[in-house]
């Protein structure tokens, strides 16, 4: 029997549920998705059964994971925070404006640090060997970019707004439009590799990736906003997104916390 | 169904972590990710091994991020792990020089990954170790553990992580000597001989 949408929707709803009673029954708010989610079915063989082993980094500061690598202007070209400009032509699709400020868990700037994205292009392809969606490629748009963040943590992009586009996690599923994002803090431990999506988008209550975050709450801080202060007059469509990196970093050990 | 987090007063939620997904490899990964040794140094070492998953089969779409001190045990502050070409916008590659710590390594199609970096230096109260991070389609959220040298048995036993670990739990974070300076390690993400995983509070 191939895997339904209406399979994967009960799926979803049954992991939603035993979120509420886990919840209800006094367990911690859970932030990141479980990595057993049985929904994503690429996960099922591809999680750790055994739970990771705890360190508590205030016992230990000479740690290298509370430290973090450092990248500089030498690591950067000059257009590559402009991905409508990687080729001679002009990419085809809404030109949008990405900006945003990197933060820690206690809301200070991260300020410094690399931030890498990619995408598949207006009409949901990628540029990428493997993808068989069938989708035009768009011989002006890579889908690539990379910047450092400022001296407020802030980072910004220009590009184009992805397509959705199909998997085969089940028959019919669709990724909601989304960028995805790598992300490097003060510490190693804060590293985060996470998806941007776009405000409103249909597909988000079918798909088992974005779901796979439990908390409404939690899930709801993975949409960008729509800025018009960002909009760039006859250019482009501004979205803000502000990332938060979770995690200890060596200030943990002199605040104690 | 809506939480409230339990931090206190000025407490930033975190932004959820998701898969990298199966299409990174024409934007994460650059040439030169796993060189990270400065040309002909002394203290090279080569480390390799396979990522698993839980059917025993190797991972053709992961790539690990390592990062480890010099072998003084000091960390690298220098930049420089992904220059590129101010003309071309294409990647340089590293300068051959200067040790940056840090490296990316995606496996090849048959799950085999490896890299060359400067034996790490002992830190704090630790045996010597590099840091791993490990992302894969299919893994929702990235996990770390450390490749520690099987070479001194003193400071493994003195380790503050290795010592609260099982005999059999323990050795898989113990790289094999294979030969004078060659180490393997292998990633096993499900079921028997499960690599540990840790995380950081
Ligand atoms: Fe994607």
């Amino acid at each position: 029997m191939p895997l339904t949408q209406q399979d994967i929707d009960a799926e979803i709803a049954a992991e939603h549920a035993a979120y509420a009673r886990r919840v209800a029954d006094g367990a911690p708010v859970e932030h990141h998705p479980r990595r057993d989610y049985a929904p994503y079915r690429s996960s099922a063989l591809r999680h750790p059964r055994q739970p990771p082993v705890t360190i508590d980094v205030r016992r230990d500061p000479e740690l290298v994971e509370l430290r973090s690598p450092a990248f500089g202007e030498r690591d950067l070209s000059a257009v590559d925070d402009d991905l409508t400009r990687h080729h001679h032509g002009e990419p085809i699709g809404e030109r949008i404006t990405v900006s945003g400020r990197l933060l820690d868990r206690q809301g200070r700037p991260v300020r410094g640090q690399l931030v890498e994205i990619w995408q598949a292009n207006a009409a949901g392809r990628y540029a990428h060997r493997r993808e068989q969606h069938d989708a035009p490629l768009d011989p002006n748009f890579t889908g690539v970019g990379r910047t450092l963040t400022g001296p407020d943590g802030s980072y910004r992009f220009t590009t184009v707004r992805p397509g959705p586009y199909p998997w085969r996690n089940h028959v019919g599923a669709w990724r909601p439009a989304h960028i995805h994002f790598s992300l490097f803090g003060p510490a190693f431990t804060q590293r985060l590799v996470t998806q941007m999506y776009f405000p409103n988008d249909p597909l988000f209550r079918y798909d088992p990736i974005l779901q796979s975050v439990t908390d409404d709450a939690a899930r709801q801080r993975l949409v960008a906003v729509y800025d018009h202060g960002l909009s760039v007059p006859e250019f482009s469509l501004g979205y803000r997104w502000d990332i938060v990196l979770d995690g200890p970093d060596a200030t943990w050990i002199e605040e104690g916390r | 169904m809506t939480t409230t987090d339990p931090g206190g007063p000025g407490t930033a939620l975190p932004t959820p972590s998701h898969t990298v997904g199966p299409f990174y490899g024409y934007a994460l990964p650059f040439p030169g990710g796993g060189d990270i040794a400065p040309l002909g140094h002394p203290d090279t070492l080569t480390l390799r091994g396979y990522v698993y998953d839980g059917a025993g089969d190797p991972l053709p779409d992961a790539f690990l991020e390592l990062w480890g001190p010099d072998p003084a045990g000091n960390v690298p502050d220098v930049d420089g792990s992904l220059r590129r070409d101010q003309a071309t916008g294409g990647h340089l590659g590293r300068n051959g020089v200067e040790f940056t710590g840090w490296g990316r390594v995606q496996t090849d199609a048959d799950g085999h990954w490896y890299a060359r970096t400067l034996r790490p230096g002992a830190r704090g109260r630790s045996a010597p170790y590099v840091s791993v991070c490990v992302f894969a389609r299919g893994l929702l959220t990235h996990l770390f553990t450390r490749i520690y040298l099987p070479d001194d048995e003193a400071a493994l036993a003195a380790d503050p992580l290795l010592s609260r670990l099982p005999d059999a739990r323990r050795d898989t974070l113990v790289a094999a000597r294979e030969r004078d300076g060659v180490y393997r390690f292998d990633i096993r993400l499900q079921g028997e001989g499960e690599t540990v995983f840790l995380e950081f509070a």
